[in-house]
């Protein structure tokens, strides 16, 4: 077993090598810009960009022509949101969003109604972090125009009710984008049968490279159009310019044919994996709480909090396993995870919350070592924190004045 | 982020780390932060003539906070009350070398260190006032 171990698969994963090994011609030798039409080059590399589109559909049950390739799943969001935004203006301005979907959505849509362009409603979630269907039927105007709801959450894995989502919005006429990033090529994916009109995902999250994702733009049933948010050379049908990066196209598409083929026993070995870490943790580790939905969720994502102790410094104590925390000293904007938040989980367990994202190329040894490293640092800063000890001695907590600062 | 060298081995290796009987002759106890903030702090010194011979500490927070806290209890140790109110949050930044986003763990430190004194002189003079 080599150190350090990589658990933060939700982050991005490691490329497969018979990924890069398809990807290799691509940059020397075949370099050729897909959109020259006139040269074998062009041909060469249009050919190798539309075998990938191929592949890529195939996984998510689409048509290769509803394959707009973008540099990742930001962009896709981007596009997909502010292209529908400007495209139906005419017929409302109102989109329904959930509060746990990835900054890529929220920002995209705090963007559009700071500038008075779009009015949202933001969904609440269970306290499993799921997006009840009932709320996004109620929460629908003559105005809404647009539901982006997300497959999978990148926090705490919960898997939404998108199939029943789908449902309402077909019924109603009203578009619905689905931020699928975490969840493509983890878990079956059918744009038809979910009813599912925008889709954005990424090559990096599927051991893919990274610089590349795609938006799925349904083409029939309805027909959807979005306005362009980059103007130039009229490439993707014209949603969106710029000279395809042939290589990480090709390897995007080999990521998704081998997220097809290996999906199943992928999965199997991850939940086993999984479930297993999960075990031991909870067994070893008095008050342990996991975050998310217990079965409803990603295979390879955990997300506990661990009373009394604190993320980063958990983190610290781990030093060759990577992870990642809801802990507000770990972000960026010095908040505890938004995500937690809105699932009910009080500020003082988000601070002191771990997520694991397993991955196609851990091992059962990776795996018993984590258990141990975890148990190990828990009850080392547990030893160490002055709350454990007014827990330990009958304090409640809750009832003490804190000096909040 | 990457820590120095400092906070990494106070993490590791937490001085004075523990716990006196809260009302033990010649302690004070200072506890500051909150829960939802993501640190708290337990310092704990003992006094025996207007010296500190010793001091102990407890933290739930970042390897910063706990690295702040750990010095702070080396630096009390062997210095008097008055010597122990100069001791200063920028002090702590510069022997840890902490970075701007993590200055609040120094500063929680000193505010540690000031509730504790503080806990000792008014149970010193509560004594005090005892004995007239």
């Amino acid at each position: 077993m080599k150190l350090p171990i990589f658990l933060d698969n939700h982050s991005t994963t490691p490329m497969d090598p018979r990924v890069l090994e398809t990807m290799l011609p691509y940059f020397v030798e075949k370099f050729g810009n897909a959109a020259s039409r006139n040269h074998a080059f062009g041909w060469a590399a249009e050919e190798a960009v539309e075998s990938a589109r191929k592949q890529i559909a195939k996984l998510i049950k689409a048509d290769p022509k509803e394959i707009v390739f973008t540099s990742g799943a930001t962009e896709s969001d981007n596009l997909a949101i502010k292209g529908v935004v400007e495209m139906y203006k005419e017929k409302g301005d109102h989109i329904i969003t959930s509060s746990t979907e990835h900054r890529a959505v929220l920002d995209t849509v705090k963007v559009l109604e700071g500038k008075g362009k779009a009015t949202a409603t933001y969904l609440p979630v269970d306290k499993f972090g799921m997006v009840r269907p009932e709320d996004v039927r109620n929460a629908i105007t003559e105005k809404t125009i647009l539901i982006s709801v997300m497959l999978a959450n990148n926090e705490i894995g919960t898997i939404n009710p998108v199939k029943e989502i789908g449902k309402i919005a077909k019924e109603k006429g009203i578009l619905f984008h689905c931020d699928a990033t975490q969840g493509v090529g983890k878990i079956p994916v059918d744009v038809q049968d979910m009813g599912i009109d925008l889709m954005s995902f990424t090559s990096h999250k599927m051991y893919g490279p990274k610089g590349v994702g795609a938006l799925y733009v349904r083409k029939k049933n309805p027909r959807v159009r979005i306005t362009a948010q980059m103007d130039g050379g009229g490439h993707e049908r014209g949603m969106r310019s710029g000279t395809l990066p042939v290589p990480l196209i090709v390897g995007f598409g080999k990521a998704c044919e081998l997220c097809e083929q290996e999906m199943a026993k992928d999965a199997a070995r991850l939940i086993a994996m999984r479930d297993r870490l999960e075990a031991s943790i909870m067994k070893a580790l008095e008050e342990s709480y996991l975050n998310g939905h217990p079965t409803n969720r990603l295979p390879g994502n955990l997300n506990i909090s661990f009373a009394y102790v604190e993320g980063e410094s958990l983190l610290m104590g781990m030093k060759d396993i990577a992870l990642s925390s809801g802990s507000a000293c770990t972000s960026a904007t010095l908040e505890p995870s938004y995500v937690l938040r809105a699932l009910g989980v009080g500020t003082e367990l988000a601070h002191s919350s771990i997520r694991f994202g397993l991955g196609r190329f851990n091992t059962d040894d990776e795996i018993d070592y984590t258990i141990k490293k975890v148990i190990e640092i828990v009850t080392k800063l547990r030893e160490m924190s002055p709350l454990y000890e007014m827990a330990k001695e009958g304090v409640d907590l809750k009832s003490v004045q804190w000096a909040a600062h | 982020m990457a820590y120095s060298d400092k906070v990494v081995d106070h993490f590791n290796n937490p001085r004075n780390m523990g716990s006196f009987k809260k009302d033990e002759e010649g302690v004070g106890t200072g506890m500051v932060g909150a829960p939802e903030c993501g640190d708290v702090m337990k310092l704990q010194i003992k006094v025996q003539n207007d010296m500190i011979v010793d001091a102990k500490f407890k933290t739930f927070g970042c390897g910063s906070a706990i690295a702040s806290s750990s010095l702070a209890t080396e630096w009390l140790k062997g210095k008097t009350i008055e010597e122990a109110q100069k001791i200063k949050n920028t002090d702590i930044v510069q022997e840890l070398n902490l970075p701007p986003v993590k200055i609040h763990c120094s500063v929680l430190a000193e505010d540690a260190i000031k509730a504790a004194l503080a806990d000792y002189q008014k149970k010193a003079d509560g004594i005090l006032t005892d004995a007239k």
